[in-house]
This record gives structure tokens, sequence and C-alpha cells, in this order.
């Protein structure tokens, strides 16, 4: 089992055509994710050929899953286009839609994950996200797909980066998946969202959350690991040295006033009976001692 | 970004948010001078991103022009929490009668947009929200709904306006969604908004902040920068497209990704904490990208800090492979030259690590040590930067 994703999972690629799109659907067909076809407006009725496949590009999301089947879409489409995109699939009611694209305007992205609630059909991962993996079954988004294998960790973060460096701290053991969630201030898809499903999951025996400065996503999410995770879950929360007022690289991740520290996360997390790591190497030598390997 | 006052009080002024008649000032003859345009009693404001000014002396009433230049010669120059006053708005005088706070903001705690209102304005809104919740009106609006004139008028009874304002601050309530929407703001808040002795409603303080990922369709937004304040380092980082923040340490950091950049920082802040308290100089993010130009930007960037002893250059390989990072790194030091005088500290791990450690290994440059773990490089440069 897995998390969002599986084997079968049938994926779309909005922004196919785009020098990011074409890049980023080749690695994943490299590893293994059933790419069925893309959506580019205006370039309806093309073929593109990716490595030995042929891919049917749609001018809508709507006409590429009632040809395809497809029942997740990746979105690599730039920032000033991304709103029209994710629309586009929420209108055509698409599972689960990861958003990669970096840069959105938040009044895009709160514009379009309150159109998803309204119409109750499509999960959104991201923005500015790396996306998700089940290693071994499918791969939508960016992350690198031969860091390690399957296995029984689940891990949840803000961060690529760290998403990458924790798989690899503990590429032994391996993920059931790794779901990035993304650093912007606004996401479809939060820490608790992924908490609850590994934590349903048979196959996550334990769960590794990063987090990040900025918001109050962590603390939530701490409230809800004591009332509803039994699961072991460890955390890494990054920004302790962040000045106040100051983004940090990801739009989210920013300390204001005395609200969104690192510190304020970690309090959080532990009086939650999360243990929390220092560093990265800390968090993943934690996650091998609760699976004693 | 934070917008000084009269940058929100001006974006008000031309979304029809009702505001008074005012200037800014750099000098004092030039306070003088919009005194005399607005004529009678004027306001003279301190111009800084910080709160707390009038505590702490930068709001004056003038009684006349002469006084007003008095008033903003002193107000000039004057240090308000480290923030150095270099404008003056000079702002009509308006006999006050009620003060209240009218805000909307992005609430990301609840992934929507929020309106926060009150009759109790005037003071420290977050003290109000501490010592009197039930004064202070929080309601939801959808990102997709907005605010109509019916919304306002619900949003401004469940705020408890007296019946003689509540038309008008709804109006007015409306022309600020247009500001935030229009903007691409993720606040706006005015506090006070105040009735005057004769019955008008008028925003008297303005904050808006903007958001930076808008830029692109924004393009009023970059004349609103101050250029002034920023850092000569980020000003150039900038310049160069790269994600880069100036921190008050001597350990040069360079790493790929937002959060192992974010991570990094406080692994060296640890490590120092072994060598003489030596802290991180910088946060700067190259990206996944990180080709040779982009890695030499931001080698030179902070090769330029006079703050730096030692950088530390932490990569985690993903897309951009180990091995292309390794020779961003050499072609980076080729292209600097005589100015790369820094000791460097390389950790490479992730895709290709082998190959590019190779390749470091192979170029063997005098100011370039690897190590193999995040933790261990992190002390090393630690170490350096305390020498």
């Amino acid at each position: 089992m897995s998390i969002f994703l599986n084997e079968n999972t049938k994926v779309i690629v909005q922004g196919m055509t785009g020098s990011e799109g074409t890049k980023h659907t080749r690695r994943m067909l490299a590893s293994g994710t059933k790419i069925v076809g893309g959506v580019t407006p205006g370039k309806g009725g093309q073929v593109v050929e990716i490595d030995g496949h042929n891919l049917p590009v749609f001018n809508t999301v709507a006409e590429a899953m009632s040809a395809t089947g497809a029942n997740a879409s990746v979105v690599f489409v730039p920032p000033k286009f991304a709103k029209a995109a994710v629309i586009d699939a929420i209108d055509a009611a698409m599972p689960l839609v990861v958003v990669i694209t970096e840069g959105i305007p938040v009044h895009d992205s709160a514009s379009f994950y309150a159109y998803s609630l309204t119409k109750g059909t499509t999960q959104i991962v991201g923005p500015n996200c790396p996306g998700l993996i089940s290693p071994g079954k499918s791969n939508i988004g960016i992350i690198p797909s031969d860091i390690t294998g399957a296995g029984p960790i689940g891990l949840v973060s803000k961060s690529g980066t760290l998403t990458y460096q924790m798989m690899y701290e503990l590429r032994d053991i391996g993920f059931s998946t790794a779901v990035g969630i993304g650093g912007d201030p606004v996401i479809g898809t939060t820490h608790i969202d992924c908490l609850k499903a590994f934590q349903d999951d048979p196959d996550t025996q334990a769960i590794v959350m990063i987090g990040e400065i900025g918001g109050d996503a962590e603390e939530r999410a701490a409230a809800f690991i004591a009332e509803y995770v039994t699961k072991p879950v460890v955390g890494y929360v990054a920004g302790f040295t962040a000045p106040e007022g100051k983004t940090m690289g990801h739009a989210g991740a920013i300390v204001s006033g005395s609200s969104g520290t690192a510190q304020g996360k970690k309090d959080a997390l532990e009086a939650a009976g999360v243990k929390v790591g220092q560093t990265p190497s800390e968090t993943a030598r934690l996650m091998r001692a609760i699976l004693g390997r | 970004m934070d917008l000084f006052e009269y940058q929100a009080r001006d974006l008000f002024e031309k979304h029809g948010v009702p505001v008074l008649a005012a200037a800014i000032a750099t000098t004092a003859d030039e306070a003088e001078a919009a005194a005399t345009k607005i004529g009678g009693k004027v306001v003279v404001k301190a111009q800084v991103k910080v709160g707390g000014r009038g505590k702490a002396g930068g709001v004056k009433l003038a009684e006349n022009p002469s006084d007003a230049r008095e008033k903003a010669g002193a107000i000039l120059g004057m240090d308000i929490k480290g923030h150095v006053v270099r404008t003056v708005m000079i702002a009509a005088a308006a006999p006050i009668e009620a003060e209240y706070y009218l805000a909307i903001l992005l609430d990301r705690s609840n992934r929507t947009f929020l309106v926060m209102a009150s009759v109790s304005g005037g003071m420290d809104i977050e003290e109000v929200a501490h010592t009197a919740p039930e004064k202070l009106a929080k309601i939801p609006v959808s990102a997709v709904d907005g605010i109509s004139l019916s919304k306002a008028s619900e949003i401004i009874k469940a705020a408890n306006f007296p019946a003689d304002v509540a038309d008008q601050v709804a109006h007015v309530l409306v022309k600020l969604w247009e500001v935030f929407q229009s903007e691409d703001a993720t606040l706006v808040e005015v506090n006070p908004l105040v009735k005057t002795k004769d019955g008008k409603i008028i925003a008297l303080d303005g904050k808006v902040t903007l958001d930076d990922n808008a830029d692109f369709r924004q393009p009023d937004h970059e004349a609103l920068i101050d250029q002034a304040a920023e850092n000569p380092l980020e000003a150039a980082a900038k310049e160069k497209g790269l994600n880069y923040v100036k921190l008050d340490g001597e350990v040069g950091i360079i790493g790929n990704g937002a959060g192992l950049v974010m991570s990094t920082l406080d692994v060296v802040a640890y490590a120092g904490e072994k060598h003489g308290g030596v802290r991180p100089a910088n946060f700067l993010d190259i990206g996944g990208g990180a080709s040779a130009q982009v890695m030499a930007d931001g080698l030179s960037i902070i090769l330029g800090d006079k703050d730096v002893k030692s950088v530390f250059v932490n990569v985690f390989g993903g897309i951009t492979a180990c091995d292309a990072v390794a020779t961003g790194i050499v072609q980076a030091l080729e292209l600097l030259g005589p100015k790369a005088t820094k000791p460097i500290v390389v950790r490479l791990d992730g895709n290709n690590v082998v190959e590019g450690r190779a390749i470091l290994n192979k170029a063997a440059h005098p100011l370039v040590q690897q190590l193999d773990t995040m933790d261990g490089a992190a002390d090393r440069a630690a170490e350096l930067a305390a020498k």
C-alpha cells in the first residue's frame, strides 16, 4: 500500500510540451510512472514521443481524462497560467492534482484551493512542491526516484531537498510514500492530511514529519498527532536561525513577530510525544532507534 | 513586501478609499512647503516600517507650516527601533470622534482570506485580540466570492459598528477588498479608521503587504521598493536572481532548496557553539538548477561579504546531479580567479555523488575541502571561520 498514489495511478502532465514538463515527463516515465498523456491548451491532437512512449496531447483535462482514464494530474505550467490549469483540472473532477510550479501568486492559489472545496472532488498537492513518490510504484513530480526503494516509513515535508536528504539518510530502510506538500502559504494537502493517510495505511509503520518556519501547520499537526496518530512519529523543523520578518526562500517561510518560529513548532511537536531531531541526521537516527535498524 | 504608510495611503486613494490630503518630505524645507499647500494644522509622521513610532516621538501635530518644518527637522534622521527616518508624511489633521479597526488578510491557518473588524481601533490590535477578543470580529472571506456590498454590510453588522456609520464603513470595506485583490496584497490594514467630527469615515493610517510572487502582473510595484533600505549584498543578489538573505555571522552558506539551506544555517549555528559562537553569514538558495554561472554568482556575492570567514557549500544532488554541481564549483572558482580568497568546505550527497567528489578531488583547488556529511562539513566550516 501507499498513500494518494499507487502502481495503477494514470497520470497526465499539464504543461508536458514545455521544457520543464518534457524533462520531468521523461524522468517520471523512467521511474515507472504510468504517464498517459498531456494537456496544453491549443496543442490538442498532437502526439509527443518521449523515450518510445507516444503521448497524446489534449486541450483540456476533461478531454484527457475521458480519452485516457487518467486519475491524477501533475502541473508544470508557469505561474502566470497555473491558476487556469488547476481550475481546468478541478472542473474535470480530476481526483489528484499535483502542482509543482513555484511562484504562483497567493491570490491564485487561495482561489483555486477555495474552488476545489466548493467542488469537493479534487485533492490538490502543492503548489511549490516536489510532488510525491511511492518508490517502485509511482512517482508524480520531481523527486529523484533512485534515492531509495519501498519500505515502511512514511514521510511528509514542506521542503523538497530535505525530503531527498531524509530519504537518503534512511535509504537502506525505504519508504511507503514520501509527500512534499510545498512551502507556499496556501497549500492543498497539509501535514495533517498526510499524517491521517499514513496512520490509516497498513504498510506504513512509522512517520517522519519535516516542517519549517512560518504559519502554524506544524502546531496543528502536533495537536492532530496527539489526538489521532498511534504510529511513531519523528520530526524535524528547519529555520531556528531565521531572523524575524525575512522570507527564507519559500514564500511561506517567514517568522512574523513571535509566531511561526522553529522553537514554537518543536515545542508543540514534543508536547505531542514526537521525538524531534536537532539535525536531519539526528532525526534519521531517531527513526532508526524506533524501527530497531 | 511591506509598504510605507504613505505608499499604502496612495494605493487607498487610487482605489477610492477615503484618505486625507497628504504629501511626503525628505527635508524640513519640503515639509514646510507641503504643510503650506495642505493648509491649517497638519500631522508630521515618520515613515518607518515598524510599529510604535508614536510612542517613540515619530508623530507630531504641527500648528502651522513653520511648526511643521521644525517638527519634521526633529523627526527626520531619528532612529526608531533601528529604522532611520528618511521620509516624513505631512497629512491634514482631522478632528476625530471615534477610532475603528479594519483589515483584510490572508489567514494561512484556515487557507482563506479573513476580515478583522473592531470598533476599538487606534491601539495595538494584538492587544485588543488578547485582552478583549469579543471586541474583534473575525470573519472568513472566500477567495472565490470576495467582498460584495452585502457581504461587507454583514461583516460590519457582526462587528457591531454604530448604525450611523455602518453604511459608510461597508463601502470602505468593499474598496479595501478592491485594494487587496487588485494589488495582490496579503494584508490591508486600516488602524485607525476614523469617524471625524463631521461624520466622515477616513482611513487615517494604513499598512499594506504585497505578494512578491505577483510581481509579474504588477509592474507598478517595482517602484515601491525601498532601495535605500536594501542591504547592498541583497540588492546585488536580487539583480542576479538569487535567493539571498544577509545574516550577521561569519560562515557563508550556499545550498540548494530552501528547506535544506535553512537546515544548513541551523546545523552551522549548532556547530559554531563549539567554535567561539560563529554563526551563518547568509541564506543563499541556488535552487534546483545550480549551473556553473549560478554557482559563480552565488560564490562571488558571498566572497564579497567582508564578514565571511569561510564558506560552506551544501548540496544534495537531485534533479541536478552532484557531478554537474562539482563542475559548477570548479568553473566558478576559475571565473573568480584571485577573487576567491576564503576556504570553501563542500559537502555533496545524492545523485552521482561519487563522480562529483572525484571532479573536485581532481581539480584539487587549494581553497576547497570536501567532507562526507552535512554535520561534519558544518563543523569544519565553523572551525575555519573561528580561526
